[in-house]
């Protein structure tokens, strides 16, 4: 779209404005991450909140490593939010390919039935769920914030839509060649499936590393608790250190800030394709 | 001669191959089918189903009582309790602020990195890099920045020559405003990229056509990016709707206690949990998680419509 009505140095001085707007947290919580906890507040009235000074290294990390075990909810987090995408891309995959392109008695039913629970949220799950984990003993584990989220219809249904758009001459040519339906599946089609492959992974990652509600209902101890509950609760830890608390945030932004500008593209198509649904 | 034979004998090898590639593909479907289904019973339908009935019992978490069925009790009690409803018109209230604000705001975005400037693609990346960062980091960050002392008091404190500076999470009055402006900040890059979307699937020759009668900007904007955009626009309203409706980490984690001060950030997802987790009512909480997940539909349907009719239209 053109809009030079508009002037130019309007628009760029919008943009920054915004920018800055959307930035200075996290510039900010960086910045904090490196100063003495007792700066972090007394800074906190001038632009020397931006600057790392004075600079006190990794001492903040150190201390919030130790105090915190943020190795421990990061590894947790790795090992619930890795399982949740690896196990995901699979299982949804397989599905959305059976509904897409095999013929069987029942594949329109399924399919308007995957759609239906898109519009389920998961709140409303929690409370029964939590009943069952409770019941069937798997609070405080891995599984219990892995398993309820493997399968997604979301991510099902975005694999439908592009199995449906891939040529079908492409499936042909392997099915003369003698190859079954599966192997058809794993050799030929999703190879050709990877841009929908990364869109999911990185929109599953997106929604899992970011879990908190679920976790504050199932978790008790530190031992299985992911990142985004450990820092809700360091922050009411005593002592209350904001030096501490800004480097247990940056260690659990940075490795996906970094993830998501090397990914950007694939950030962008998912985040656009998780709006065709409508 | 000898050409065409060639051709009918492969025909019917093609078909031959067919014939037993379809025997096994119905197989092959409910195997491939079989985890993901298993996946979506146990952990969306069963639950779900669990929801409605436990709703109408008096389940605890942990309790030595049978459990009864005692009809619409839970309900009942539920409309009865004003922790609910001040969740639900907190909810309500947050809706009305925050979804025209974030999409206009997104819309904004939008259209600013839609336009062939230099650094459009730069200026995407920082609007969309609250998105990747965890709900709870930001929610921490902001606490800090709203601190009375803080950044945001600082800053304020300039622009309004002193005479604004309150204590955001501290008052009741500012506490949820707080929290909309947080919400804010942290979703509206996801829309963003959604109307962006929407915009590129806009048609050049209509704004080419709308150019020739002559119409301006904000004539163009009217009568060719917004009917463009509806349903990219109808899908963001909604889907903001939705998530205004689950707010939950922000008020769990911003203020000094969970939906305070005074309950002022209390919401139904909030309520949901303390009644469920914290006083292990199985039952009441399954009552209010069917309440939301009615309003959700509702949404929904309404959503669907709309979108509907557009398609229609065309």
């Amino acid at each position: 779209m053109r809009a030079r009505a508009i002037p130019l140095i309007a628009r760029y001085a919008a943009m920054l404005l915004l920018a800055a707007f959307f930035l200075f947290p996290l510039v900010y919580m960086i910045a904090s991450s490196f100063k003495p906890d007792g700066v972090v507040l007394s800074d906190a009235d001038s632009l020397a909140a931006f600057l790392p000074i004075p600079f006190v290294g990794v001492e903040n990390y150190v201390d919030a490593i130790e105090r915190a075990s943020v190795f421990r909810s990061f590894f947790n987090s790795m090992v619930i939010s890795g399982s949740i995408v690896g196990l995901g891309l699979v299982v949804n995959s397989l599905l959305g390919y059976a509904l897409a392109r095999l013929r069987f008695r029942g594949r329109t039913l399924l399919v308007a039935f995957v759609i239906a629970l898109i519009i389920i949220p998961f709140e409303a799950l929690a409370v029964p769920l939590l009943f069952l984990s409770a019941q069937l003993g798997w609070l405080d584990t891995y599984h219990v914030q892995i398993l309820p989220f493997v399968a997604n219809p979301l991510f099902i249904y975005l694999f439908y839509t592009f199995f449906l758009n891939v040529p079908v001459e492409i499936e042909e040519a392997a099915r003369i060649d003698g190859a079954g339906p599966l192997r058809t599946f794993v050799s030929v089609v999703a190879p050709l499936a990877k841009p929908a492959y990364a869109t999911v992974a990185i929109l599953g990652f997106l929604f899992s590393w970011g879990q908190f509600l679920w976790p504050v209902m199932v978790t008790r101890g530190i031992d299985v608790r992911p990142l985004a509950l450990g820092i809700g609760t360091f922050k009411t830890t005593p002592p209350v250190q904001w030096g501490d608390i800004m480097a247990y945030g940056a260690l659990m932004t940075i490795p996906l800030v970094i993830i998501f500008l090397i990914f950007q593209r694939y950030f962008v198509q998912g985040v656009a394709s998780s709006g065709v649904k409508g | 001669m000898t050409q065409r034979t060639d051709v009918s004998e492969q025909d019917e090898t093609v078909m031959t191959t067919t014939r037993t590639w379809r025997g096994a593909e119905a197989r092959t479907a409910w195997l491939l089918s079989t985890p993901a289904l298993i996946g979506l019973t146990a952990f969306i339908v069963v639950p779900f189903l669990l929801a409605l009935v436990l709703s109408f019992s008096n389940q605890r978490l942990i309790s030595p009582l049978p459990t009864r069925f005692i009809g619409i009790e839970n309900y009942l009690a539920t409309f009865g309790d004003a922790g609910f409803w001040r969740g639900l018109i907190n909810n309500v209230w947050f809706v009305a602020v925050v979804v025209p604000l974030q999409t206009g705001l997104a819309l904004f975005l939008a259209i600013l990195v839609n336009s062939r400037i230099r650094g459009r693609v730069a200026f995407r990346t920082v609007y969309f890099m609250p998105v990747v960062t965890v709900m709870a980091a930001a929610a921490v960050t902001w606490t800090l920045l709203l601190n009375p002392n803080g950044l945001v008091n600082a800053f304020l404190d300039v622009v309004t020559f002193g005479s604004f500076s309150p204590d955001w999470l501290g008052s009741t009055t500012w506490a949820l405003p707080a929290i909309m402006a947080v919400s804010i900040w942290q979703g509206t890059g996801f829309q963003m990229i959604i109307l962006l979307a929407a915009l590129q699937d806009v048609p050049e020759e209509l704004y080419e056509a709308a150019e020739l009668d002559g119409a301006g900007s904000w004539k163009k904007f009217l009568n060719v990016t917004l009917p463009g955009i509806r349903n990219g626009l109808i899908f963001v309203v909604t889907v903001t709707t939705i998530l205004a409706f689950r707010l939950f980490d922000q008020v769990w984690i911003m203020p000094q206690t969970p939906g305070g001060p005074l309950d002022s950030t209390r919401t139904m997802m909030l309520h949901l949990v303390e009644t469920g987790f914290g006083g292990q009512a199985i039952g009441r909480a399954s009552a209010v998680a069917v309440i939301f997940f009615i309003l959700v539909l509702v949404l929904t349907l309404i959503q669907r419509r709309f979108i509907r009719e557009e398609g229609g239209a065309a």
